[in-house]
């Protein structure tokens, strides 16, 4: 039997300026639109595609539905008013813009944070890594119709969310990076609790491990769809998972290392192929390194220590002019503030780049073309896209 | 009910430039697989116009009182998750919190959801889906405000793009307070919501038909791109 | 850094130049120059990575300042590149050519800030915001909570403090502001 080969006579010429030529009235596409609510994707985010048969054209991204203009509301608010709403910006993985913004106003106002402080954050930063994977996780099984990964994720979640409560007081907005410090140190065996949630974590990714990577249907689908080429790297600005399973270890924490990464031990994953199966391994992966990274830094961090240095009166907090860039890796790849100041008492300007940002406006529209309806959704979850952090 | 500003008077309606229709609303002919041709004009053929009847309760009170019943017992949330506050139904669909032991579960359309939880903030953009949706979902229906910022905006008080008072656009039955909420807060809103309708109160569908105009007005006030008819279900 | 900004200085006329870390420099660039420095960056000195495209509103001298910061990864450096252009007439040259991605960037540009990129792919097609009117959203001269109190309905009882007397007289109430 011949192989099975795709009709593409109907398919929409490009025109001059590379744009296709797409006559809604021929009765040939159709409009679908994916969104804006969708389970797998943390947050609301719509793809609106043209297919024809059960093929898509031409996707593009709508965002914005999550919008509240942190970067003009910040521009009314005190260094030390800012504080609170920042880690609103994005709700999975909020800790990393706590840690963005706290450095930037430390390198602009010339802090200097304690030693201890340094490795809390380490912490904090690697148990919502975990967390984010997670979500992650039960995302991407959900949109291929796993949905028992999803349960098991969740169950994982919440108690690493446990550790987090009792180490900061609440479950999703921690509010404990601030800037000069930390809020507070460990509570009292921490480490003996933090020991056992991780043993839960591996347990589950084990579990997951067998029900979903090894299966076989799971594969069939992933294997091979939405590739994401070394040479795409660089020009669409992927960073994180998304790079790192196309073989280039891009990797904020090894590049320019910062906080205590420079002393503690591990090596970026990477894949060869960055397709949606990759990149799911990938970060089943990484859920291990950050595992290892959090046993680390429990057992080398100092015992006791200040944690928090003195704040100017806050009242008057002025920060001189000047302009910084503060990234780091977060769980979907690079994450930097860019932190404008004017002498006053205000931030001239905040930016903030999150990963998904290029991810799911260029870098999504590129890969969609041409894939199938029913892979769509796996395809968008499998890019990790967090809408909140692209509009902000 | 207050009476809705009216354009001018406190609210600034700047003139608006008309808006050209979108491409795949325009009308337009189409040729079906069997080579008949049909006129399609998306915003009248894709929505059903009908305005909103108020439904009165039962001939008796013990039958209405039954109806509450089976209506409290059985919530089912339209799984859109508007703001933040959706990261938080994920731990309760799980078996820690497991919703689903009050009759509460997720359903993915809201032809098949009765209440509707804005989880959240809504940007004016959100808010449209959110009323395109709660009007498509089935009578009864009711509305829950989740987080401080559906009651009085709370973060985003100053924010050009969020709403601050989710009553003056949909029949808030219920607020849970909170930024954000923790599970246990959303569980003891749920019972709390079914000791209203039980009492026969949840009367949010009715109270929208009633003072349907005064709803709209609001509405329109706030979104700009209004290129849908003014009620759909 | 010095030794890039050297070289850079002796191919092109650069403004101020400031070195923030050994890792992170400041250049000033001139708008027309901006092409051809950052296609040098990009082909010859490996900054290959556009990290972001960014606007400051700096509307005391009627300018805006464009930020285009560069990441090389192998060396482990970023330049940022500022280029100021004229608050009135706000245009700009776009680079989506040299990233695809900075169409995204331009796009919000416009949307937020009012500044053209002509040429830039979709650049007019709403980004995030829909059906807006006002001035862009992230100028200066626009005021949000004017905006928000006249536009939207506010529950009554919110009590809203002036931050600094508020956490004065509760804080440090003993102490001199």
């Amino acid at each position: 039997m011949a192989l099975f080969e795709l009709d593409r006579s109907q398919y929409p010429e490009a025109k001059a300026d590379g744009s296709l030529d797409i006559d809604l009235a021929s009765g040939k596409y159709l409009k679908l639109w994916q969104g804006p609510q969708h389970p797998g994707i943390t947050g609301n985010m719509s793809v609106e595609l043209t297919v024809c048969g059960d093929e898509v054209v031409e996707g593009r991204t709508h965002v914005g539905y999550l919008h509240r203009g942190f970067e003009k509301l910040m521009e009314r608010r005190t260094f030390i008013q800012c504080f609170p709403i920042v880690c609103r910006i994005c709700v999975p993985e909020p800790d990393f813009n706590e840690y963005c913004y706290a450095a930037a106003v430390e390198e602009l106002a010339g802090l200097e944070v304690p030693e201890r402080a340094h490795w809390i954050r380490t912490l904090i930063l690697e148990m919502g890594r975990i967390n984010s994977y997670m979500m992650y996780l039960g995302g991407q099984a959900g949109s291929f119709g796993m949905g028992v990964i999803g349960q098991w994720a969740t169950y994982v979640r919440d108690l690493m969310l446990d550790r987090f409560e009792e180490m900061t007081g609440a479950r999703i907005y921690h509010m404990f990076i601030l800037p000069g410090g930390v809020r507070d140190g460990l509570p009292e065996g921490f480490a003996v609790r933090m020991e056992e949630t991780l043993r839960e974590v591996e347990r589950a990714l084990k579990d997951i491990n067998d029900v979903m990577y090894c299966n076989a249907v799971f594969k069939k689908r992933t294997v091979g769809v939405g590739v994401i080429t070394p040479e795409m790297i660089e020009p669409y600005g992927v960073t994180g998972p998304n790079a790192r399973a196309a073989g280039v270890a891009k990797d904020v924490r090894k590049d320019q290392p910062y906080l205590v990464y420079p002393e503690l031990d591990f090596e970026p994953v990477t894949g060869s192929v960055s397709d949606i199966y990759t990149r799911a391994d990938v970060r089943r992966r990484d859920v291990h390194v950050s595992i290892d990274l959090i046993r680390q830094i429990l057992q080398k961090m100092p015992k006791d220590g200040p944690v928090m240095t003195r704040l100017p009166n806050v009242l008057n907090w002025k920060i001189p002019e000047g302009e910084t860039y503060i990234r780091g890796e977060c769980s979907r790849g690079e994450y930097g503030y860019y932190l404008v100041t004017d002498g006053s008492g205000y931030p001239r300007r905040v930016n903030v780049r999150g990963p998904s940002y290029t991810h799911a406006m260029a870098l999504l529209e590129k890969l969609i073309v041409n894939a199938n309806i029913s892979d769509v959704a796996g395809l968008m979850v499998s890019l990790h896209t967090y809408p909140p952090e692209i509009e902000r | 009910m207050e009476a809705f500003v009216k354009p001018g008077e406190k609210n600034r309606l700047k003139e608006r430039p008309e808006r050209p229709v979108k491409q795949e609303l325009q009308p337009r002919v189409v040729k079906t697989p069997d080579g008949q041709e049909i006129t399609v004009e998306p915003l009248k053929d894709y929505y059903c116009e009908a305005p909103p009847r108020v439904h009165p309760p039962a001939y008796a009170k013990i039958v209405e009182d039954l109806f509450n019943w089976a209506r409290a017992e059985s919530l089912w949330i339209l799984g859109f998750g508007t703001g933040c506050g959706a990261i938080e139904m994920r731990p309760l669909m799980t078996p820690r919190f497991d919703a689903y032991r009050y009759g509460i579960q997720w359903r993915p359309t809201p032809r098949q959801a009765n209440l509707f939880v804005i989880s959240g903030y809504l940007s004016v953009k959100t808010l449209k889906r959110a009323i395109r949706s709660y009007e498509q979902m089935q009578n009864p229906k009711y509305v829950v405000g989740l987080g401080s910022c559906t009651i009085n905006g709370g973060m985003y008080w100053d924010s050009y793009n969020t709403i601050k008072r989710l009553d003056r656009y949909l029949p808030v039955d219920l607020y849970i307070t909170g930024c954000m909420p923790r599970p246990e807060a959303l569980l003891a809103g749920f019972l709390e919501l079914k000791k209203i309708i039980k009492a026969g109160k949840g009367e949010g569908a009715n109270r929208y038909a009633e003072n349907f105009d005064w709803y709209k007005a609001n509405q329109k006030q706030v979104i700009h791109d209004w290129d849908m008819p003014d009620y759909s279900w | 850094m010095k030794d890039l900004t050297d070289r850079l200085g002796t191919l092109f006329s650069l403004g101020d130049i400031t070195e923030k870390r050994d890792d992170l420099a400041f250049v000033s660039v001139a708008p027309d120059l901006l092409r051809a420095v950052i296609t040098h960056l990009r082909d010859v000195e490996g900054f290959t990575h556009l990290v972001l495209l960014t606007a400051v509103d700096w509307i005391e001298g009627g300018q805006f300042q464009l930020t285009y910061l560069v990441h090389n990864r192998t060396r482990a450096r970023d330049i940022g590149l500022r280029v100021f252009i004229d608050r009135e007439e706000a245009t700009m040259a776009g680079i989506h050519d040299l990233w695809p991605t900075a169409a995204t960037y331009q796009r919000e540009l416009k949307e937020m800030f009012g500044i053209d990129f002509p040429g830039s792919p979709r650049i007019d097609e709403e980004f995030i915001l829909e059906g807006w009117t006002d001035i862009p959203p992230y100028r200066r001269d626009f005021d949000t909570k004017k905006y928000a109190e006249e536009t939207y309905f506010h529950r009554p009882g919110r009590e809203t403090f002036d931050p600094a007397t508020h956490m004065k007289d509760k804080l440090y109430p003993g102490e001199a502001s």
